[in-house]
């Protein structure tokens, strides 16, 4: 007897909360399924595919120019280096640093050693000539002029 | 029981919530987006698993990536705003993890403000942290027994200090050295000189006992590693044991006569003033006495170390000629006027700012506004205890309109001087501490 209590409260307390739910799928259901009919489950195929997207991906913003999501230069590949380098670290640890392709090699080198950065595979060569190239060393002598000035009446 | 079916629908609710956040965002077949999701609301009992599997796949693109990790990807990771705890002036070389520095003209105060003290992390800053049942741990080969002390009877059991103590990362200056080094690319402002108090670190490690072989002492802090990895020491550096006995070497638990903010090591922490800053952990749990110089992360390979012999820039120094950083040069900034100061006519303006020497003091002060022709010598403050700033100033008028640069140059008691260029130049671009150079004009 009281176990059949137990589960009648039980149902009616699901079909409560289920109600409760119902406006919440009706306001929000749209936002979840407008851009994109994923859902978790698909998330596995598209990590499946997703080396291969990215590197066929067509470059959606001129070559040259500043990504605004994450600050990188648009050049090929430049979103291999935003999937690998970003997710230990910041985007700007990479876009403030300058090297040669060697350099950057060093660099993945030593995350690997001891930072725990994976080894990038076939993306690593890329990664590497789209670094050397779009974040290659510039010359600055051994002072700079005084850059950055904003002028104001003392 | 209706509570639990009202939380399991509060669960269900927020991990609802989570999805929606997620996906609402410009979906893209890069799941490396950032999202607004913070950490704290992410992590919950609720959520964990099943977001640790959609931000897993987030990270993952290597195949490569180890399954044991942590979704760290969901990190608060926003350029907007500021450092926690930290003024918005703040210039911010890195969000994941917090690094930032202070502009030179607002490191104006004798003692630096809370929030403008510069952040160097290396990790993840614990959260929830209690300073109640903190607790620090002193052990290790050369300690004659192992204690564990609360911050309460730290507090209680040994005298109380206060010191100004500069800190300065190693890197500060690094962004001008040629070639570039590699890291965050410090300007001017990887330095302060706040308040420090705490128990002298000597009177607890005699409360320990030291071993007549004890070589140097080393820190572990709190803080956890940018991998997700929870086993992972993110950094663990020290001093000689000779450092750590001088009276000015703290364990402090109060910055400014307030709780140390979280990004500087709260509730507990490390100070060597005059070294470089890496060696004052933070976040602290332990403190091992050592029997050797102390190997921990950052200690050792090209870490806070310059080669052994000086070399031409650009020079490939295997890891056996390398040493270890120890005192930092002397330096100085001027904080007083912030660059491109415009001045009518002949019209006399104050120059002023800081000076620092590591364990030493600040001899003599210059400034230059001819680029380095000549030189004026500066009224120079006393420091309050070793290892605290110096406070100097001067008044200058500049002869004909045009550009001009006031360059400061600060000599130690042992009479170094800083240089104009930027000093010997080292594979990690550490100690610069070149001339500081602020632009002003007559017209």
């Amino acid at each position: 007897m009281e176990d059949q209590i137990l589960k009648l409260v039980n149902r009616l307390v699901y079909l409560f909360f289920f109600i409760l739910l119902l406006p919440v799928f009706y306001f929000y259901g749209p936002l979840l399924f407008e851009k994109n009919e994923a859902t978790v489950d698909d998330i596995e195929l598209v990590e499946s595919t997703e080396n291969a997207e990215i590197e066929n991906a067509e470059l959606t913003l001129e070559k040259g120019t500043i990504d605004p999501e994450n600050g990188l230069i648009v050049d090929d590949n430049y979103k291999l280096v935003e999937q690998n380098c970003s997710a230990c670290h910041s985007l700007k640890l990479v876009t403030q640093n300058r090297a040669t392709e060697e350099g950057w090699k060093e660099i993945i080198v030593w995350m690997q050693e001891t930072q725990k950065l994976w080894d990038l595979g076939e993306n690593e060569p890329k990664i590497i000539t789209y670094l050397g190239k779009n974040y290659a060393p510039n010359k600055k002598g051994r002072r700079q002029n005084l850059k950055n000035i904003e002028w104001y009446e003392l | 029981m209706f509570v639990r079916f009202f939380w399991e629908y509060c669960e269900f609710y927020h991990f609802f919530k989570i999805i929606i956040n997620y996906f609402s965002k410009k979906f893209s077949p890069i799941f490396m987006k950032k999202n607004n999701i913070n950490r704290k609301e992410f992590i919950t009992k609720s959520g964990l698993t099943i977001a640790a599997a959609i931000i897993g796949s987030k990270i993952v693109f290597g195949e490569n990536l180890p399954k044991d990790m942590e979704p760290v990807a969901v990190e608060e990771n926003s350029f907007e705003g500021a450092i926690p705890g930290k003024s918005k002036e703040l210039i911010i070389l890195n969000d994941k993890p917090w690094n930032g520095e202070t502009p030179p003209h607002l490191l104006d105060p004798k003692i630096t403000p809370a929030d403008l003290l510069f952040v160097r992390n290396n990790g993840i800053p614990p959260t929830k942290v209690d300073p109640k049942t903190w607790t620090i741990t002193i052990e290790g080969e050369s300690a004659k027994t192992t204690k564990t002390y609360t911050i309460d009877e730290l507090k209680s059991k040994f005298k109380h200090y206060s010191y100004q103590l500069t800190l300065e990362c190693g890197g500060n200056g690094r962004g001008e050295f040629n070639p570039s080094a590699k890291g965050n690319q410090w300007g001017l402002g990887a330095i302060g000189c706040p308040k420090w108090t705490g128990v002298r670190l000597k009177d607890v490690l005699n409360d320990v006992g030291i071993k007549s072989d004890a070589v140097y002492i080393g820190y572990y802090g709190k803080d956890t590693h940018l991998s997700g990895d929870p086993k992972k020491v993110v950094i663990s550096r020290g001093v000689p044991i000779k450092k750590a006995l001088e009276d000015e070497a703290l364990i402090a638990w109060s910055m400014n006569d307030a709780d140390i903010p979280e990004m500087n090591g709260f509730p507990l922490r490390v100070v060597f003033g005059g070294w470089p800053a890496s060696t004052s952990g933070k976040w602290l749990s332990k403190i091992v006495i050592r029997n050797k110089v102390h190997d921990g992360p950052k200690m050792e390979g090209y870490s806070y170390r310059v080669p052994k012999n000086p070399v031409a820039p650009g020079t490939k120094v295997a890891e056996k000629d390398m040493k270890i950083i120890e005192v930092m040069p002397v330096k100085s900034i001027i904080t007083f006027p912030k660059t491109g100061a415009m001045v009518k006519g002949s019209k006399s303006f104050e120059v002023r700012g800081h000076a620092w020497a590591g364990d030493l003091y600040v001899k003599e002060m210059h400034v230059s506004i001819d680029f380095g022709v000549t030189w004026k010598k500066c009224e120079l403050d006393a420091a309050l205890n070793k290892n605290a700033w110096q406070q100097w100033r001067t008044r200058v008028s500049l002869p004909i309109d045009g550009y001009y640069e006031v360059w400061a140059r600060a000599t130690d008691s042992e009479g170094r001087m800083q240089p104009m260029v930027v000093p010997g130049w080292n594979p990690k671009g550490y100690l610069n501490n070149a001339c500081h150079r602020v632009a002003v004009k007559r017209h």
